[in-house]
């Protein structure tokens, strides 16, 4: 990769390099969530959110913005400080949301002063941001969300239900989609970032969702007339779907602007639910008065769960070879999907490989890799479901890169 | 990873797959094949051998069957990354030709040392080879055979052997009184007999090649030692050519769900049918991912080419079986006849599926890498 480096990113690689060397934090005191999505104590929080502010102080988060916003002007550099910042197995950055999500629609719709009031103590970390696009009776359907903002002078009042908003219980600001026209779907939507923090128990109140693991993780988010500024509006009034896309195009990570990316720290507790491990609990396993892994179905199984994980990784290879691709989406809008269902299946198969065992969970000391794999496989419903679900990602696929008739 | 990020897939590898792209859209449209090769509908018909000679020729005028030969006999040494872009485009036409039977030959041959020199020179001039080391159970372990050779003198039948009639050299393995052993033989040598086998496929021929009292030179170097070096590349090109047919598949029949209505809407309207051509091009790039990787492992980290084909391969026959499916069942009762040309594809990918192991058996090898011998 650093073959294809401009000059500017060869010199910023080795600055990012050497700062890491002496400033990649310890091992945390406390025990990590596997993702920021899933941060749930203020100890946890406070470590992540101090490894966010040294990194962004030294240059390595939101590089390619300009100047005034907080960044620093430089061209195509996150994707280097990502590279080294996974190299180097740092924590992950807590402000997720904030990064790939908010950052970019912020700064492609928000007003100037906004912006420069707004994305430096997003960058930092110091505000966490959360989203609220979902709502009990909008999934795959986004745009039929029904909270609404009533127009009051320069002021709007909004009140609605939000659901699935991780990290709102730690956050300051939150990005909303709202309905501001109940005559039309689409152009009756309008996009506001709102200070939720500052309105706790006056106006909005945040509650924990329970998910299917037993874990809490992500809130619902209730409005109850919380009034907020015209200023607060990205983009003009009915155009709130159009600024949904910007949002969702970085989600997707094919968007202009990259998000800031660090991780890969092990931590003592953390066991990837990936077919190397699989592999290593068949072959712990005795099935039979054998080796789970000298079973030729199970092999079998794990083979072609290999081959797709393989498969995905070459894929994003490929994806960087134009001479190798017919249309430009067409691996990149493969790869939620393809992660998700992986996942998926490959604890679907360690849960069946570990027989008897599979019903041991998280509490019983002799579950099978401390009860991960029953966890994983429930937790991939999330994944499968989130962010568009599978059946949502096929038709984006088959309309957008097969050029099929739109369905509904 | 010590593999070039973009698969060595450079610029000499990207215009010869754009140039054979071209030639094939130019020069054989589907409806031209159709005619070549579907002119007798009759299920017990005898295996024809319909090809279009002059076209081949201008493909070895081209140089496209010197590629894979090592430049100090006379090929142009290209590695199997470009080779496996032009193979690409060779099943997405799905043109009859001994281009994949005569690289098989190839890459057995370069593997032989200098055993194989006076050989592939005969392939850099233009001569056409294809590989006889089938035995008649259809075994796809090296050294399974059923021919021998005493003294010199080859007996037997070898099995499988593809695009026999196509071609004018027969790389053949034997087993002798010091174990198994390579030979080069003409096919209208003295005691050579090609009988053909009565196919499915209509793109290819195949057959059984007698041999009896063939007398024919050993070539030097360890014949099992090259066939298992070479595989990798048989395994990934037969890949390479699955992928090519497979888009063919998928383009033609989203063309077709997209014209045809019914219930008020084109078909590909309708998510029964649109959700799993997702899932075809999902298996199709999923494979020609592992298409090149595995080309490029041959090509720069052979001591992981055998996993990294294994896995390609196995992807490709499933990918086949499900391509091939999808596109006759989306064709609807039209798809079901002789008249639609999915048909051809149909068939060829149901060969291609088995040829050189189908997707079983190559995970049956990658699991024997990955889980027993990994330490």
């Amino acid at each position: 990769m650093s073959e294809q480096d401009t000059p500017e990113q060869v010199e910023f690689r080795q600055y990012c390099r050497k700062w890491l060397q002496s400033n990649k934090p310890g091992e945390p005191p406390v025990r990590l969530p596997l993702s920021p999505l899933e941060i749930m104590t203020g100890a946890q929080l406070t470590y992540l959110q101090a490894w966010q502010k040294s990194a962004y102080d030294a240059g390595l988060i939101g590089c390619d913005y300009p100047v005034a916003v907080g960044g620093r002007g430089r061209s195509d550099c996150q994707r280097v400080a990502n590279e080294e910042m996974v190299g180097a197995r740092t924590p992950f950055l807590p402000n997720v949301i904030g990064l790939g999500m908010a950052a970019p629609t912020v700064f492609y719709h928000g007003q100037t002063a906004l912006k420069e009031r707004l994305l430096p103590r997003l960058f930092s970390g110091e505000d966490i941001w959360c989203q609220g696009f979902s709502e009990p009776g909008a999934g795959s359907d986004l745009a039929s969300v029904q909270t609404f903002a009533e127009r009051k002078g320069d002021k709007w009042v909004i009140n609605g239900h939000k659901v699935w908003t991780s990290l709102a219980h730690f956050a300051e600001w939150m990005i909303i989609l709202l309905r501001t026209d109940r005559a039309h779907k689409y152009d009756g939507l309008s996009y506001f970032v709102v200070p939720i923090r500052a309105a706790l128990g006056k106006g909005v109140t945040v509650r924990p969702l329970i998910k299917i693991t037993g874990e809490t993780g992500f809130n619902e988010v209730i409005f109850d007339n919380l009034e907020v500024d015209d200023s607060y509006r990205l983009d003009e009034l009915g155009k709130g779907w159009q600024v949904a896309m910007t949002t969702l195009l970085h989600e997707r990570g094919a968007g202009d602007l990259k998000t800031p990316h660090s991780g890969g720290m092990k931590s003592k507790s953390t066991h990837a639910t990936n077919t190397a491990n699989l592999i290593e609990l068949a072959r712990a396993t005795v099935r039979n008065g054998r080796p789970a892994a000298d079973d030729p179905l199970l092999r079998d199984r794990m083979m072609q769960l290999v081959i797709r994980e393989v498969g995905l990784g070459q894929n994003q290879r490929r994806a960087r070879v134009s001479a190798l691709q017919d249309h430009p989406l067409r691996l990149l809008l493969q790869n939620k999907l393809l992660a998700s269902e992986i996942a998926q299946d490959t604890a679907a198969v360690a849960l069946e490989v570990v027989g008897a065992s599979a019903s041991l969970y998280l509490g019983d000391d002799h579950a099978p890799a401390g009860g991960q794999w029953p966890m994983a496989y429930m937790n991939s419903y999330g994944m499968t479901i989130a962010a568009g679900t599978s059946e949502v990602q096929r038709n984006i696929l088959g309309e957008r890169v097969l050029g099929l008739a739109k369905s509904k | 990873m010590s593999q070039p990020d973009n698969f060595g897939f450079g610029e000499e590898a990207s215009l010869l797959k754009e140039s054979a792209r071209k030639f094939f859209a130019e020069h054989f449209a589907t409806d031209k094949l159709h005619k070549m090769v579907a002119a007798d509908h009759s299920p017990e018909r005898m295996s024809a051998c319909a090809w279009d000679r002059t076209l081949w020729q201008q493909m070895v005028d081209l140089g496209w069957t010197a590629l894979a030969v090592p430049e100090s006999v006379g090929g142009l040494g290209m590695p199997v990354v470009a080779v496996a872009g032009l193979v690409e485009e060779v099943g997405r036409a799905a043109f009859p030709c001994p281009l994949l039977a005569t690289l098989n030959a190839t890459y057995v041959l370069a593997a032989c040392g200098s055993g194989g020199a006076a050989a592939l020179a005969e392939i850099a001039e233009g001569l056409t080879a294809s590989l006889a080391i089938t035995n008649s159970r259809g075994s796809w372990a090296v050294a399974d055979t059923d021919v021998q050779c005493v003294q010199g003198t080859l007996n037997g039948t070898a099995w499988f052997v593809q695009d026999a009639r196509k071609v004018d050299r027969l790389l053949v393995s034997a087993q002798t009184d010091s174990g198994l052993a390579l030979y080069w033989v003409a096919t209208d040598a003295a005691g050579v007999t090609i009988v053909p086998d009565a196919i499915v496929d209509l793109t290819r021929d195949q057959a059984h090649v007698r041999f009896d009292n063939v007398s024919a030179q050993e070539l030097t170097g360890s014949a099992p030692a090259a066939l298992q070096q070479a595989l990798p590349a048989i395994w990934t090109l037969l890949a390479a050519d699955i992928t090519g047919a497979a888009e063919w598949q998928l383009q033609t029949t989203v063309d077709y769900v997209g014209t045809r209505q019914q219930f008020d809407h084109p078909l590909g309207y309708f998510q029964a049918v649109k959700h799993p051509l997702v899932d075809v091009m999902v298996l199709i790039d999923q494979c020609k991912s592992l298409v090149y990787n595995a080309a490029c492992a041959i090509d720069t980290e052979p001591t992981r080419a055998a996993a990294f084909a294994h896995m390609a391969k196995a992807s490709a026959s499933d990918t086949a079986a499900y391509a091939s499916g999808r596109s006759v069942q989306y064709h609807g009762g039209i798809g079901f006849t002789w008249e639609c040309f999915v048909h051809l594809y149909f068939k060829r990918q149901k060969h291609s599926q088995l040829l050189w192991g189908d997707a079983a058996w190559h995970r049956a090898q990658l699991a024997n890498l990955l889980i027993d011998n990994a330490a």
